[in-house]
């Protein structure tokens, strides 16, 4: 038995045959050719469809991984248009007289090499990208090799490791598993093995030996193994333990499609909390009924200066349209001097939880909010969109991000933009916002509870600080009884709240929840399943959740 | 000719997208538009040219537009920097 590590990626546990990818490499014969003219048509006739198949794998890898990913092969396009590539290619038929495949291999290698000996790590990486346009380009010339995965039944994939077109190209059906040699959590294996929810691991510490090929094994991605011929005994615990999370897998995927129900009758919103245009397309793979929380700030974090118009708007385009009608929340920047940004020039200070964050920031920095609303009321015609203001705790401050939203929106007709139709709704975070929420409800569409800061205000229990864990209830009567106000007040003003913070995964309190006549949950992405079926637990007698 | 320099404010200065959006928006022009950074020089409507050129944050790069459109080019490609790097 051998047993290696290496980084999980994706979670899971596999158990099959090894299938030893290795790239097919065409022989590259260097030819000396006569007829130059006939082999630069050979060549630009591979250019024209390696085009049209990067813009293939373009749609193909919008579609099931998402834009950004799918970026990477519009990129392939242009490098595939770049003169200096072609021309080198060009030049070695012409004044080399060597064949296309043999030019081609050429240029790839010595652009690569360029791109190895740059010191910044992004660049040394894009030598791959190169390597993969002359790949193609070598293959469609000599109908050579192309990823294909030569197998009748499903396999665990060895490899030195993947190119993003291979990884697109794979067949998703005959995988149970991802395992290169090479690669780092944020390649492409990384994302394709995350969006297909296959067991992954990558910079696997295991030699490529071709005996590998088709031997039993088992990937624990959770444990960042991989066995090769397991012992008798390690295969019958990782069957079982494979067993038991496919069963627990498998009633959590027959639930999809599935209404949230109670057998009493009653129901509830289960939406999910995204960070990104990505995690919306996951979402709607487990079935989540919307979005209830798009937090934005993470669109702002980790760069130079505040994201612009259109860049939001991109983004909020893409995600109302992958939504298609579900409605989706997107709550309005929400950060604080916690948060390095420094373009914001934020102030130190002795308590950022109670500090200038939030609303409080963009009020007293208006263009902020002022863009962020722009980008939303523009994207906001290609689905059901809501906007949620975080921090606020008066009508006052509800009524001037009312009449900022107005302006914004009332700017934008008068420049003849389309804009889209927008619920205006506020987190309710804080005790104070709780405790007059019969005021507040008469101003908004809905109210989002948002359990974290709820909690931590109301029990003045830093949630950073683990000296306190002792002292922390989550379950507190208090922060249950605010809840409960909250829905109540929102219901008589005949708006809906939901419930956006951690407490909305407790399938503890589902049923509190239920009871308390809570109109939407919004969960992590992985917990949609699970509080539905904690949903449709409630009044059955003897089945627990 | 017309020449103007520009200083690299994003973060990850100029890397694949930006390269392959500032050829793109630099072959709409007929001007040669060539580029100047860390010494080397690069052509801007070619996506490999300018992913080599490596420009980082802070880093400026200088550019050399000639030909009948000089003038829109230049004031094009620099609003293009400005929106975009």
């Amino acid at each position: 038995m051998i047993r290696v590590s290496g980084k999980c990626v994706g979670k899971g546990i596999a158990i099959g045959r090894l299938y030893l990818y290795e790239k097919e490499n065409a022989v590259l014969n260097k030819r000396l050719v006569e007829d130059e003219k006939s082999e630069l048509d050979r060549f630009e006739e591979a250019r024209k469809e390696a085009a049209r198949e990067l813009s293939e794998l373009y749609e193909k890898a919008r579609k099931e991984i998402g834009g950004e990913e799918a970026l990477i092969f519009e990129i392939h396009s242009m490098m595939l248009q770049d003169e200096s590539f072609l021309d080198s290619i060009r030049d070695a038929i012409f004044q080399g007289h060597v064949n296309a495949e043999y030019a081609v291999h050429q240029a790839g290698e010595s652009f690569a090499e360029a791109f190895a000996s740059m010191e910044d790590e992004y660049m040394k990486a894009r030598s791959a990208d190169v390597l993969d346009i002359a790949s193609r380009l070598v293959r469609i010339l000599t109908g050579f090799g192309g990823g294909s995965l030569d197998s009748a039944e499903p396999v665990i994939l060895l490899a030195e490791d993947l190119s993003p077109s291979e990884t697109v190209q794979m067949d998703k059906n005959k995988l149970l598993a991802i395992v290169t040699r090479k690669g780092s959590a944020n390649s492409h294996t990384a994302i394709l093995a995350r969006s297909m929810n296959i067991p992954a691991l990558v910079q696997t510490e295991v030699e490529l030996k071709p005996e590998y090929h088709g031997k039993r094994a088992v990937v624990d991605a959770g444990e960042g193994t991989l066995l090769i011929e397991p012992a008798e005994e390690l295969l019958e615990a990782a069957v079982k333990k494979k067993m038991e999370a496919d069963r627990y897998r498998s009633g959590l995927e027959e639930l999809k499609g599935k209404e949230n129900i109670t057998s009493d009758g009653r129901s509830v919103d289960i939406f999910a909390n995204i960070g990104s245009a990505s995690d919306a397309r996951l979402a709607l793979r487990e079935d989540a009924g919307g979005i209830g929380l798009f937090r934005s700030e993470f669109l702002y974090l980790g760069r130079g200066e505040p994201p612009s118009e259109e860049e939001q708007y991109e983004i909020y385009k893409e995600v109302f349209s992958c939504m298609a009608g579900k409605k989706v929340v997107i709550r309005t920047l929400d950060i604080g001097a916690d948060k390095q940004v420094d373009y914001l020039g934020l102030k130190t200070e002795e308590n950022p939880a109670m500090g200038f964050r939030a609303i409080r920031l963009c009020l007293s920095d208006p263009e902020l909010l002022r863009t962020q609303l722009r980008a939303i009321y523009r994207a906001a015609v290609y689905g059901n969109a809501a906007v949620m203001f975080p921090m606020i705790i008066s009508e006052v401050e509800i009524r001037q991000v009312k009449k900022l939203a107005g302006e914004v929106r009332e700017s934008l007709l008068r420049e003849g933009r389309a804009v889209g139709e927008v619920e205006i709704g506020i987190m309710i975070e804080t005790p104070a916002a709780a405790l007059i929420s019969d005021i507040l409800a008469g101003e908004v569409d809905f109210f989002s509870i948002g359990t974290n800061d709820l909690t931590q205000y109301t029990l003045a229990i830093d949630r950073q600080n683990e000296a306190l864990e002792p002292f922390y209830d989550p379950h507190h009567e208090a922060v249950l009884r605010l809840i409960r106000m909250t829905v109540e007040n929102a219901h008589r003003a005949g708006i809906w709240a939901g419930i956006c913070g951690e407490l909305a995964a407790d399938t503890s309190l589902t049923e509190a929840f239920l009871d308390m006549e809570v109109d939407e949950l919004s969960v992590s992405v992985s917990s949609v399943l699970e509080v539905r079926r904690a949903v449709r637990a409630i009044g059955q007698k003897g089945e627990a959740g | 000719m017309k020449r103007f320099s520009y200083t690299i404010t994003d973060e990850l200065g100029i890397h694949a997208r930006p390269a392959g959006l500032l050829a793109k928006r630099a072959s709409e022009f007929k001007s040669t538009v060539s580029l100047e950074a860390n010494g080397k020089q690069g052509n801007a409507k070619q996506i490999l040219s300018v992913m080599l050129l490596a420009v980082k944050q802070g880093q400026t790069v200088e550019f050399s537009v000639e030909g009948e459109d000089e003038e829109q080019a230049a004031a094009g490609l620099l609003s293009f920097m400005e929106e975009n790097l």
